[in-house]
């Protein structure tokens, strides 16, 4: 036992020091790369306070349908109300990397393939990283297979030709891109569907700039209207719903006499502390994911650019940029592009062409894995949660057998898919859209939502039969 | 691969979920504590470290007493009756 500590712990400081070496080589080589250790370093952050705080996106819906715990919901809720304040705040000093997504039912759509995919698979796309950094191999599966090789194809083939509408192919068609860029289904869905959807924050709209000409927009409209509202109302439901009916007859109990409103909120306060570490997290992970922001702005005024690809440009890596000279570079948390790319880069090696389509040659580049900005900060993910993990002797390398492989494998590619449309996850599509004042934030939430009640009810049908056999001896 | 859900002796059971990933630990263990009668007790055993924080949660919630909780190589035990 002593010694399994030890080993952990050893681990841990080899894994920490592994990472600041890293570091410091990148920076010797070339000063620009500043920009990619910053990625680094927040994905490992994110990494150690997703697996200290068990922060899934999955379990917030999925435990609540499926055990009625509601402490992930109130984490994410937590985060969610702290990282809003941030992000106006640095809306109001323009030191925001912020940008709204286009609106529109596809949001809805691939909230909805997503979260049932995140439920088979047994994690989020962050939550998928973190546990591989648990040695969960079942999450290696879905995040390798699905987020990685899935997503790459998805957004490479013809398959889903037969689904387009004349109208997305006239306008894609108008659009003028190169031919050669223009090759698969989801290019004709992003150029002749999404670039044509409006695109909405609540700070941005004529009601708002000219009701608040100033700075005080962004923190009445994007955080108090956009999230602080929605998710306190959403806790106060998730009180009532699940945990009022048991506080309020212990409480009454306790006192003997009849409770009030004023029990009432002990009992919101109450399901807000009941997991401390998930809360805590909660909250720090809130004002992480802001300092995230405001440092990728720095680096971008420091280095006089918009976008890591035009450094790599400057540093001469002309084929890992797109014909814009751009690479995935969100400027702050992001999940899945990055994978998407690394399974193209896979892809090619293979000899599959996956420069031909928007998505990788005009949009985001297909740099190698090592000048990946975003790609660093999901493998700082795994490995910071991992030096937790081993910190608290919580590391245990798992094969996935039997079911797991196919829960994985089917998981993995419907959270691949279910990220494209709405050109996001859990975190890009969710997450940092609700927190910055976008609507469509809370669509592929309500999404994510409703598929995670379709998981559940799924693997409630499906243990029941499994217990049905267990307990046949007795 | 198979979870497991053994009667003990009389009152106690053993649910072994090692290997599984959420959901399957905090459902199987939901399910396995429906089935079971008040004062009977469990034996949780996992390795997904995740699932913890959820069944400690539902336990105080519906009134189930966790007695013991122990972790050796990258096992988790728990002892749990049904309140």
């Amino acid at each position: 036992m002593e010694n399994e500590e030890k080993r952990n712990k050893m681990w841990a400081f080899i894994i920490t020091g592994a990472f600041i070496l890293i570091s410091l080589m990148y920076y010797k080589a070339n000063v620009f790369y500043m920009y990619l250790i910053a990625y680094i370093w927040f994905g490992f952050a994110y990494g150690m306070m997703l697996q200290y705080g068990r922060f899934c996106f999955a379990s917030a819906s999925r435990d609540l349908f499926a055990a009625g715990v509601p402490r992930m919901a109130v984490g994410v809720l937590v985060a969610l109300m702290f990282f809003s304040i941030i992000q106006a705040t640095l809306a109001s000093t323009n030191m925001s990397t912020f940008h709204p997504a286009p609106f529109g039912i596809h949001t809805l759509i691939a909230g909805l393939i997503f979260g049932v995919g995140m439920v088979l698979s047994g994690g989020c796309a962050s939550g998928s990283l973190y546990k591989i950094g648990e040695g969960n191999m079942t999450s290696f599966l879905a995040a390798f297979f699905g987020l990685c090789i899935g997503q790459a194809v998805f957004v490479d083939v013809k398959w889903f030709d037969f689904l387009l509408p004349q109208k997305w192919i006239t306008s894609a068609m108008a659009k003028g891109l190169p031919a050669d860029k223009m090759t698969s289904s989801f290019d004709t869905y992003l150029a002749g569907y999404i670039w044509d959807q409006p695109v909405l924050q609540l700070s941005h709209t004529k009601t708002m700039t000219e009701a608040l000409p100033g700075s005080l927009k962004y923190f009445v409209a994007d955080s108090l209207l956009n999230t602080l509202i929605p998710a306190a109302i959403i806790l106060v439901i998730i009180y009532a719903v699940y945990m009022r009916k048991g506080f309020i007859k212990k409480r009454a109990k306790q006192k003997g006499a009849p409770t009030g409103i004023g029990d009432d909120i002990a009992g919101i306060w109450n399901m807000i502390t009941a997991s401390k570490r998930t809360t805590l997290m909660g909250f720090l992970i809130g004002i992480v994911a802001g300092l995230h922001i405001l440092v990728m702005k720095g680096m971008q005024i420091k280095f006089g650019v918009d976008n890591f690809g035009r450094l790599l440009t400057k540093m001469g890596y002309t084929n890992d940029v797109s014909i814009k000279g751009t690479v995935f570079d969100p400027g702050y948390w992001y999940i899945t592009s990055q994978e998407g790319q690394f399974g193209a880069w896979i892809l090619e090696k293979f000899g599959w062409n996956m420069h031909d389509n928007i998505f990788f040659g005009v949009n985001n580049g297909l740099p190698e894995p090592w000048r990946n900005p975003a790609l660093w900060m999901s493998f700082g993910i795994i490995f910071g949660a991992m030096v937790m993990a081993r910190l608290n002797n919580e590391y245990k390398f798992k094969l996935p057998k039997g079911e797991l492989i196919a829960w994985g494998l089917i998981g993995g590619l419907l959270m691949g898919v279910g990220s494209r449309p709405a050109l996001g996850c859990n975190i890009g599509a969710f997450f940092i859209r609700v927190a910055g004042g976008d609507p469509s934030g809370w669509l592929y939430g309500s999404g994510m939502v409703a598929g995670a009640f379709i998981g559940v009810k799924f693997f409630n049908w499906w243990s029941e039969r499994k217990m049905a056999k267990e307990m046949e001896a007795f | 691969m198979a979870m497991k859900f053994e009667k003990t002796g009389e009152g106690t059971y053993m649910l072994d979920v090692c290997g599984y990933v959420c959901p399957h630990p905090q459902i199987y263990c939901k399910k396995s504590l429906e089935k079971m009668s008040e004062g009977d007790v469990v034996e949780v055993i996992l390795d997904n470290p995740s699932s913890v924080e959820t069944i400690t949660q539902m336990c105080d919630q519906v009134g189930n007493d966790i007695l013991n909780k122990k972790t050796e190589g990258g096992k988790i035990y728990l002892k749990i009756k049904k309140g």
